[in-house]
């Protein structure tokens, strides 16, 4: 594999330019002098005295608990309708129009009316949340049965592989990157629709407590949540998905 | 390794296909096989020779019941094992050449899956993934592969071709070398004329499209003592008493 001299710099760069960042907060927030836009020095403190007397791990442990639940929902439903739409054109004609409808619907729509049929609860919260992530992982689940390669499938049918051996070793391991796409992009949206969720139905959770101190102007804590979520969720991207990855492609890309 | 095989497995497959056609996809129906009637002996070595393009992968596909849309009748009981060899070696490359071997074969021990990959000359790339494979040790993890199963019904659709053609050769014996230690019911698609000589007990010529059977010849030297002199002799004389179907080999 070439090495490319300039690629070591590659992290070097990355905390160069979050420490930018930080520095212009940090001036814009000496300038301003305004409780309106804090400074990060004041942030991180409001983080760590939350994390240590207040209730934000309370707090942002109940929000992981709701995207977890809704991106797991969205996902296993999201998987198998795609795939049956991608292996059945028939299914994906009666499918399709709903597709669309429910690609289109408005986030909030959807999580007005769960609240409102279903009531304020649990349930209804996760659904929502869910149903708005499903019509996504389908379409992309769909592209990826459509990709399925026919030659496989009919090695696996000559040598009368079961079902489950099927599904293991021939059909998922095609879908890997399409998941892995759709858990991506599905994980962002979800965690954003959880806290409009928990903001209009919810007692507790993030989007609780920034609404709580949005009505205090509190601008701090809102930051202070913003950014303690924000880590948890990179946290979960770099210690998580990504070495999950690693290990899944490790058969790509060896050399001949 | 031939043991406690089903009784109705052993016996003889008759392929009797009346019709198979093709359709296009602008609607146009290609005829591609038509009264072709066939009956393979147990244990043996029957090789399918004809033109490129004249049916001869439909009909295996067919014998492998990866095709139904036909009219007529294959009998292949249903507990018939089957072991395939497509032209290309359709391994999965997210799984080890292991792997790939012993999910077509729940029954295969380890020490027999060694066996079987010395036996290809395989042994050292076990734990090696497909894409660090040349196509010629491809092709050996794929002819492991369909013996591994310990096959009643073993099919090999042009399984040498595209390689060059030492490779081919070496292959070609390795697949009698394995197949005469673990002999079961073979059928063999090929349309170069030397290799079909080379492997076959019964040579099949089949017509160009819609196919058929033209004529079935038995070759009775064991495939053991037919080296490069015999197979061209072999030959010469087919050429001579089948011009249409030897000519352009």
């Amino acid at each position: 594999m070439l090495t490319r001299p300039h690629s070591y710099r590659g992290p070097l760069l990355s905390l160069l330019s979050v420490a930018g960042f930080l520095l212009v907060w940090f001036i814009a927030a000496e300038i301003a002098q305004s409780r309106l836009l804090p400074g990060p020095v004041e942030v991180v403190r409001y983080v760590f005295d939350e994390a240590a007397h207040g209730d934000l791990l309370a707090e942002l442990g109940i929000t992981l608990w709701r995207v977890t639940a809704s991106f797991v929902v969205a996902m296993l439903i999201g998987s198998v309708i795609g795939l049956a739409m991608g292996e059945s054109p028939a299914l994906n004609r009666a499918l399709d129009p709903w597709l669309i409808v429910l690609l289109n619907l408005p986030a909030l729509v959807i999580i007005i009316l769960a609240y409102v049929w279903f009531g304020l609860n649990e349930a209804a919260a996760i659904g929502a949340v869910a149903l708005n992530k499903i019509p996504n992982a389908i379409v992309t689940m769909r592209e990826g049965a459509r990709a399925l390669d026919p030659g496989l499938e009919e090695m696996a049918r000559a040598y009368r592989l079961s079902f489950w051996s099927k599904l293991r070793n021939v059909t998922l391991p095609q879908l890997q990157p399409y998941f892995a796409a759709a858990s991506r992009s599905g994980i962002s949206l979800i965690w954003k629709i959880v806290l409009v969720v928990e903001l209009l139905g919810r007692p507790n959770g993030v989007g609780f407590e920034l609404h709580l101190n949005f009505q205090l102007f509190n601008v701090t804590a809102i930051l202070g949540y913003t950014i303690a979520f924000v880590t948890v969720m990179l946290a979960i991207e770099y210690l998580l998905v990504q070495p999950l990855e690693r290990r899944t492609t490790r058969w790509r890309n060896k050399p001949v | 390794m031939n043991d406690a095989r089903p009784a109705g497995a052993t016996s003889q497959f008759e392929i009797r296909i009346e019709e198979k056609t093709h359709i296009g996809v602008d609607g146009t129906r290609i005829p591609a096989i038509r009264d072709l009637l066939l009956e393979v002996r147990p244990q043996s070595m029957t090789v399918l020779m004809g033109p490129s393009g004249c049916g001869k992968t439909t009909l295996l596909r067919i014998v492998a019941g990866l095709d139904t849309r036909f009219l007529g009748r294959v009998h292949v009981p249903d507990n018939t094992r089957i072991g395939i060899m497509f032209q290309e070696p359709r391994l999965l490359p997210w799984r080890t050449v292991r792997q790939n071997i012993a999910i077509v074969a729940e029954n295969l021990s380890n020490a027999e899956l060694d066996h079987l990959a010395s036996a290809v000359g395989i042994a050292d790339m076990l734990p090696r993934y497909p894409q660090e494979l040349s196509l010629g040790l491809a092709r050996r993890v794929a002819l492991a592969r369909a013996f591994a199963p310990r096959p009643d019904l073993l099919l090999l659709d042009e399984p040498f071709v595209s390689l060059d053609e030492r490779t081919a050769d070496r292959l070609r014996r390795l697949l009698l070398e394995v197949w005469s230690a673990r002999p079961s019911t073979a059928l063999l698609v090929t349309h170069n004329p030397r290799e079909a000589i080379l492997l076959a007990d019964q040579l099949v010529l089949l017509a160009p499209r819609p196919t058929h059977v033209v004529a079935v010849v038995p070759l009775a030297i064991p495939q053991a003592k037919r080296d490069a002199a015999v197979v061209e002799e072999i030959y010469a004389d087919l050429l001579k008493r089948y011009p249409a179907n030897f000519a352009t080999g």
